[in-house]
């Protein structure tokens, strides 16, 4: 089923999310044609067992399916679309058709629920303009928020991306379930780690074809060792990136996440700073306009490392679980043995 | 349209873990028997009597059949038993090439005889190999060396010098790599040959080269006229090339190239405490993603040996991402729990700092250069 989830992906992106479909979808204009072909294939609810409305896969066939996303920087909510799927799913509710988005996706934002209504701020919330539903986790459990009935003040990050101040005050909501805006910034933190691991293999490849087709001095600059070099460690900080992403993927698929988000997020997100740079060192000034698309990747990695907690907050995360289990333990911990 | 490697992550099963109860608890009685000293950088610090132990205990040669006391196992479960030494800091130098490598070649390339000759006796503890590759003028490019073997009755005469051989004072044989034909300008990978050599055999003299930090860790062996005795010629006569680089997977991914200074970060942790600052958090926390991320791909690798395939530029890359990670633990470590009196003192962790910073320098050297794994992963992109 994966292969087959992921060959259907791979070729609708192949074909339908090109470079000038990016920018539209950055200037406002919501690419409904890719949203429909990929609902319509059961790509963005493949985590979701069918009798709740989805395609009856795994969370990893969700999470493959959204690195694939990330190869082509698709301007959709499949990361948010993915989180309120599985978060309706786990809490046994039905899950609503079309694009989804979460709240609150700052967890010291606290959504009030008390008698059948919200109240309170959500900030930088993706793509809540235009999404069918907000799943929200709120002080009493899950909720379903309708956006017609919540105030919404767009924004966008520095990738030209929805995020949205949404204020629920008044807004009618059912709880249907558990969840905390903890497990938003968890399963927050795994997605952007997946999708950057994708956009990190789609800037490794443009560099490699970029470097052989461009000529100077009378020859490729792949022909040149420093291009070489800096590509090959361009190579190593994508592989890292990838592996600690997949390595979070199967520990979250095989029920264990454990560290391995922290890991991922703090691993990936220190390679997409690394990568970009080199990449664009390697083009040069054509890399800097805005007529080549490596800023559609280059600028989501900027920005995507910082949401859902940058390196420095896992990496401390990740510092205090080491420090508290002591230093004669550090090889079991590392081992997860 | 991905030029990426790629490492699909690799469980270890039941069997891996049980393997890993059997090390464990073996290294824990040993070293509270006084049996041997920790450190780091296991593959420069030897103890002949703890790699005897670690013989008798089965843990050298696993994976090789049973009629030449391996156990059959596999590349995964090896992993698992180098990775435990590594971590505990165990002095594992003596028998290290031997079981990483020698046997391996034996096996693949030698004859039955040689096989029973050497491999009995390096599971147990009592042979230990070096490698012979690299010349005065042959580093990075290996395919250079002169040391010449040249025909006699019944064997070969070798004359020449190899340079850097780690630990070739407490090693019975020498793996070497010498030119049986002149060179051949067309391809220059042609004419050589690998052959064990007798290091306590008259004709070849070691003398030490004493590393920056004044140990003596790498040789010089100056060969005169050396007699080599035909059955222990490696494989095919001129057919070295192939089968040097055919040890350079299992040569370059292991545990070995991301725990080199794994005792710094253990101490770094003991000394921060369990209540760190932001800062020391954030710091060890990342040295820990990066140990971790840096496993899975190493773990990935050895699954790859494991099914049969040879992951040569997967385990480059592992090689040189390991190995800048080994050097970024000391360097790290000292800004943000600097050493007391600048240059490293006497605690653990100050030790522990000054081995790492002085070791740091050969890491992305020995094995393959930085820049010549780094070519090689530009080969695998499609760039050469
Ligand atoms: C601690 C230690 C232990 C060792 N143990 C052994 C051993 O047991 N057996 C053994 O045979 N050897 C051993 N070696 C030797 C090791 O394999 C060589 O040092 C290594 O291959 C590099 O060769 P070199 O030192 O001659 O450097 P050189 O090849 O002279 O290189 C010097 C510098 O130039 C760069 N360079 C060279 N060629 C290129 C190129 N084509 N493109 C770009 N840059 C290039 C290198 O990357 C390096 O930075 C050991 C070395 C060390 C440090």
């Amino acid at each position: 089923m994966r292969t087959l989830i992921l060959d259907t992906a791979e070729r609708i992106f192949r074909d339908i999310c090109d470079q000038t479909l990016v920018d539209k979808a950055e200037k406002g204009e919501w690419p409904a044609g890719l949203w429909q072909t990929l609902e319509e294939s059961g790509l963005t609810q493949a985590a979701v067992p069918e009798e709740q409305g989805g395609a009856g896969g795994t969370i990893g066939d969700g999470l493959y399916f959204l690195k694939a996303s990330g190869r082509y920087v698709a301007p959709l909510p499949l990361a948010e679309t993915l989180i309120a799927g599985v978060l309706l799913a786990e809490a046994g509710a039905q899950v609503p058709a079309g694009p989804l988005t979460i709240a609150p996706v700052r967890p010291n934002e606290i959504i009030e629920f008390s008698d059948g209504k919200l109240s309170g701020t959500a900030t930088r919330v993706p793509f809540a303009q235009g999404a069918s539903a907000i799943v929200v986790a709120t002080s009493a459990g899950l909720a379903i928020v309708d956006p017609a009935s919540v105030t919404i003040e767009r924004d966008k990050s520095m990738a030209g991306e929805p995020r949205d101040t949404v204020i629920f005050d008044g807004a009618p909501a059912t709880i249907v379930g558990n969840a905390s805006p903890d497990r938003i910034w968890q399963l927050g933190a795994l997605a952007r780690s997946v999708q950057m691991a994708g956009a990190l293999e789609g800037i490794l490849a443009m560099s490699v074809q970029y470097v052989q087709d461009r000529k100077q001095f009378g020859r490729a600059l792949s022909k040149f060792q420093a291009v070489q070099q800096s590509l090959a460690a361009m190579a190593g900080q994508v592989a890292a990136a990838s592996s600690a992403a997949d390595v979070a993927i199967e520990a979250t698929e095989a029920g264990d996440p454990g560290v391995s988000i922290a890991v991922a997020k703090a691993r990936v997100g220190e390679a997409a700073g690394i990568a970009a740079e080199l990449a664009h060192q390697a083009h040069g000034a054509i890399g800097f306009t805005h007529e080549y698309a490596l800023h559609q990747f280059t600028r989501r990695l900027w920005a995507w490392r910082d949401e859902f907690g940058g390196e420095p907050y896992w990496q401390a995360e990740i510092g205090r679980l080491v420090a508290k289990s002591g230093a004669d333990n550090l090889w079991k911990f590392a081992s997860r043995t | 349209m991905t030029a990426a490697l790629t490492y699909p992550p690799r469980t270890l099963g039941p069997e891996q873990e049980a393997m890993r109860a059997e090390v464990r608890a073996f290294l824990q009685k040993d070293y509270a028997d006084g049996g041997f000293g920790r450190g780091q950088e296991a593959m420069a610090r030897y103890d002949v009597e703890f790699s005897r132990r670690w013989g008798q205990a089965g843990f050298i040669g696993i994976t090789w059949p049973k009629k030449y006391g391996g156990r059959g196992l596999t590349f995964l479960d090896r992993y698992v038993v180098t990775e435990e030494a590594l971590a505990a800091g165990a002095p594992v130098g003596a028998h290290w090439v031997a079981d990483r490598q020698s046997g391996p070649l034996l096996l693949k390339y030698g004859t039955e005889e040689q096989r029973q000759r050497f491999l009995p006796r390096i599971v147990a503890g009592e042979a230990f190999f070096c490698i012979g590759m690299s010349e005065p003028d042959s580093g990075s490019d290996l395919a250079s060396v002169r040391m010449s073997a040249t025909r006699t009755d019944g064997g070969w005469l070798l004359n020449g010098t190899k340079l850097w051989t780690s630990l070739a004072h407490i090693c019975h044989y020498m793996i070497a790599l010498v030119r049986t034909s002149p060179v051949n300008p067309e391809n220059r990978h042609e004419g050589m040959s690998q052959m064990i050599v007798d290091l306590n055999a008259p004709g070849v003299e070691v003398r030490p080269v004493y590393n920056l930090a004044g140990e003596h860790h790498f040789n010089q062996e100056v060969f005169t006229d050396y007699f080599l005795p035909d059955e222990n010629v490696v494989g095919e006569i001129g057919a070295g090339w192939e089968q040097v680089m055919s040890e350079l997977a299992y040569e370059r991914s292991g545990p070995e190239r991301i725990l080199s200074t794994f005792q710094t970060l253990v101490e770094l942790v003991r000394q921060v405490g369990d209540n760190p600052s932001e800062v020391e958090a954030r710091a060890i926390g990342r040295l820990t993603a990066h140990l971790m991320t840096l496993r899975g791909m190493s773990v990935s690798v050895a699954g790859m040996l494991a099914d049969g395939k040879m992951p040569v530029t997967e385990a480059a890359l592992v090689k040189d991402l390991g190995t800048n990670y080994c050097k970024d633990v000391p360097e790290t470590a000292r800004l943000i729990c600097p050493p007391e009196d600048g240059a490293g003192g006497n605690s653990r962790y100050e030790k522990m700092l000054k081995t790492a910073t002085l070791l740091a320098p050969s890491l992305t050297i020995q094995g393959g250069t930085r820049e010549i794994l780094r070519g090689m992963i530009a080969r695998g992109l499609g760039l050469r």
